[in-house]
């Protein structure tokens, strides 16, 4: 492989020396199989975070080559260094050395799709400015093959000056190849002799970090570089690829004659979305049983290893209860990630933006805000992190503000109990379940509100021009096993990471507002308490007290007195005092209603949304009249209101952390519970005045 | 004549693309530069976007951005 450096002339040695890991950077269009080649590379030794103070995800990962350990620094997908986005502006302070975390790399290695090679080549004409080694990684070539795609791999290298090498990360073909050439161009300590300036003028000699992109307040001049470096590529294109034939795009045309079709389009995309949902529900089921399950028996041992105090209480009812609250999703979380990667990475995601772009772009939003806020199905949290695809600062800020009204699976539950104790076994014209009706009707009003909300939004305070949409629609491929497998548990890990703190801190503040104040005699249970003893249990005493007392504790608790202190304010909507406790401590996690449900109903806490004691007991609740609590229209209001309301703190601790402002969170908080406080109003009241109970 | 009079199916060279922005820039970015072929493969259900087909790649744009795609057909 012919590299370009020839002279070993040294010219800042110190600079190289002092750092003793080296550091490279993989740069490379979307989709040209730049992760498949980090996973080929790095195996399972790498990590995401974030880049400091901006919400771009950092990957870096370690790579050994002939015991030389290299530092992998996995740049954003680019298909330009030109920094109009954020990803952009991040990748180009890393290889100019200006981003303080990382350290400048001593090579960049490229990655350039075969079968798109011309737009891939842009990207290397801009990498090539920046004075650092690079090192084309040729992937797609056995799709390129089969186009009958013939590229000369050496006048490639030859024209571009730099060395290129072919590489099939599955099979691991040239990755032993590919790593030397690395570690042998990062240890020398020279720049590269040339570089490729796009004044017109071709290949000059090595110009120094601050001349770069001098002319880039000048869009005239702009679009003149861009221009120059087509032209280059083009030339470059002519020399060393013999024309092909595009049948391989073809076959990605078939495809899309179906899967975008005006109208089997839309019929396929609904069809997927309901296949990936159902399968969520039914294949999430045992796993998270079994977590349940887990942390049930887990806080039962701690509880009893420990002796009876507040210690013990905080342990298992405060931070095993809630953190296990929330890892009970996780399943359901990996799941939504592994459609999600498996729907990105055979194209189909990109299709599904160019379906819908046009219904988003009525309401103002980009097509790509499809994506966030599909994700936000699983859980609001990584679809808001998700946003950050989005260029547009405006677009961003609305697709966040609307994205907790997407059904997250924290919702589930609370749907899934209220649909047990009142709609279970009722059908819809004889075939059809009226829970999964029911189940369907939520979702879209989530999804209608977050519509009204966003046109709102975007024609008032986030004013701007409809968002340009410029998106590669990429040819469909068999999505890589490993890639898809690792980018599930990557996200799935990070949202653990980022909810579990803050889950953490609230259910710590959550159960202290439970347990305290202490009442002095437990065993004061009162009249009200006795008033809503449930008949069904009629079975061994002793638990039945305990729960009693839990239930009585918990009334006369801070969070009990809350309950009370905005019953008036709830009751037109159809809920008591307990409702309101329930839904005040759901503000940890939507699901942890059904707990608190279970505790004020004198169930014991270890009941699930389908537990029948605890469906008999909302059944059978009555009011000091009487008359019961619960009625279908009551559920079915608790439902409306937790499809909107803003009940969910850390989606708020994100939101925060993503926007960076107070403001944003206290509005988002403000505007979805008086949107769900006047829609659950209107169905409870226009319920009942339509006859219904 | 612009990108967006084209019909599908039809081959066009770029003549030139308008305006100075972002919008602009990340055209020709992506490759959409005076001199060369682009083809209208299709429209998206709503009549919006559109999908072209320009170096070997598929493209989807609003046709906002393809009526400042100045072309001439090449049939």
């Amino acid at each position: 492989m012919e590299a370009l450096n020839n002279t070993k002339t040294i010219e800042n040695p110190q600079t190289v020396i002092r750092n003793s890991q080296l550091t490279v950077a993989l740069a490379g269009n979307p989709n040209a199989g730049k992760t498949t080649l980090f996973n080929a590379l790095t195996g399972m030794r790498q990590k995401t975070a974030n880049y400091s103070g901006v919400t771009v995800e950092r990957k870096e990962g370690n790579w050994t080559v002939e015991n030389e350990h290299l530092k992998l620094i996995d740049l954003p997908g680019l298909y330009s260094l030109d920094a109009t986005s954020l990803d952009e502006k991040i990748a180009r302070e890393i290889l100019m050395g200006k981003l303080a975390e990382v350290p400048k790399p001593s090579a960049v290695i490229a990655v350039v799709d075969a079968t798109n090679l011309e737009r891939n080549l842009y990207l290397v004409t801009q990498l090539l400015e920046f004075g650092i080694p690079v090192i084309i990684a040729l992937t797609m070539v056995d799709l390129a093959e089969k186009q009958n795609l013939e590229i000369d791999v050496k006048k490639l290298s030859k024209f571009l000056k730099i060395p290129v090498i072919a590489v099939k990360a599955k099979q691991k073909i040239g990755i032993e190849e590919l790593s030397n050439e690395v570690l042998k161009t990062a240890k020398s300590l020279e720049k590269p002799k040339t570089t490729w300036i796009s004044n017109g003028n071709g290949f000059s000699e090595t110009i120094e970090e601050d001349d770069i992109h001098l002319s880039l307040s000048d869009n005239q001049a702009a679009n003149k570089q861009i221009f120059a470096r087509y032209n280059f590529i083009s030339e470059v294109y002519q020399q060393s690829v013999k024309p092909f034939d595009e049948s391989e795009a073809r076959f990605s045309e078939k495809i899309d004659r179906i899967l975008t079709h005006k109208f089997f389009g839309l019929v396929i995309l609904v069809a997927i979305l309901l296949l990936v949902f159902q399968t969520i529900f039914t294949w999430a089921a045992l796993p998270m049983d079994l977590l349940d399950a887990g942390f049930g028996s887990l806080g039962e041992f701690v509880g009893n290893q420990m002796s009876e105090g507040i210690l013990r209480d905080l342990i298992v009812d405060g931070i095993i209860a809630g953190v296990g609250g929330i890892l009970i999703f996780l399943p359901q979380i990996l799941l939504l990630f592994l459609f999600i990667s498996i729907l990105e990475d055979t194209g189909y995601m990109a299709r599904a933006a160019f379906l819908l772009d046009k219904l988003m772009s009525r309401v103002g939003l980009h097509g790509k805000a499809f994506l966030p806020l599909m994700s936000s199905f699983a859980c609001a949290i990584p679809g808001i992190m998700a946003t950050r695809t989005i260029e547009n600062r405006r677009d961003r800020l609305a697709t966040i503000m609307i994205a907790p009204f997407m059904s997250c699976s924290a919702r589930l539950p609370v749907y899934a109990l209220m649909i047990a104790a009142f709609f279970a076994g009722q059908t819809v014209f004889g075939f059809i379940s009226l829970g999964a009706v029911l189940m369907l009707a939520m979702y879209s009003l989530g999804i209608f509100v977050a519509v009204i909300a966003a046109f709102v939004l975007k024609k008032t305070i986030l004013k701007s021009p409809p968002p340009p949409f410029v998106m590669e629609l990429p040819p469909y491929r068999l999505p890589n096993f490993r890639t898809v497998i690792q980018n599930m548990f990557t996200r799935a890990l990070l949202f653990i990471k980022r909810a579990g703190t803050i889950i953490l801190a609230i259910s710590i503040i959550l159960w202290a507002l439970m347990y305290f104040p202490r009442s002095g005699e437990q065993s004061a249970v009162s009249s009200q308490q006795s008033a809503v003893k449930i008949q069904e249990d009629d079975n061994s005493g002793s638990p039945i007290i305990e729960d009693q007392i839990v239930s009585s504790q918990l009334e006369n608790s801070y969070a009990g007195m809350l309950g009370h202190t905005i019953e008036p304010v709830i009751s037109p909507l159809g809920f008591d005092w307990k409702i309101g406790v329930a839904i005040i401590a759901s503000f940890a996690a939507r699901e942890v209603l059904v707990s608190t449900l279970s505790i004020i109903y004198n169930v014991g806490d270890d009941a699930t949304e389908e537990s029948p004691t605890l469906i008999n007991a909302i059944r059978n609740a009555k009011k000091s009249d009487g008359s019961k609590v619960w009625t279908p229209l009551t559920a079915l209001s608790l439902m409306v209101f937790f499809v909107l309301a803003m009940q969910c703190m850390s989606t708020l601790a994100i939101v925060r952390r993503e926007t960076n402002s107070w403001s944003w969170v206290i509005f988002m908080f403000g505007y979805m519970t008086v949107l769900a406080y006047i829609a659950s109003l209107i169905t409870y009241q226009g319920g009942r005045f339509l006859g219904f109970s | 004549m612009t990108l967006a009079n084209l019909e599908i199916g039809a081959t066009a060279r770029v003549k030139s693309v308008r305006g100075n922005g972002r919008i602009s820039k990340r055209l020709m970015e992506m490759g959409i530069v005076p001199g060369v072929l682009i083809r209208v493969i299709k429209t998206a259900p709503f009549g919006d976007p559109i999908e072209v087909r320009v170096r070997g790649y598929s493209l989807a744009m609003r046709r906002n951005e393809a009526e400042t795609i100045e072309v001439i057909e090449t049939n």
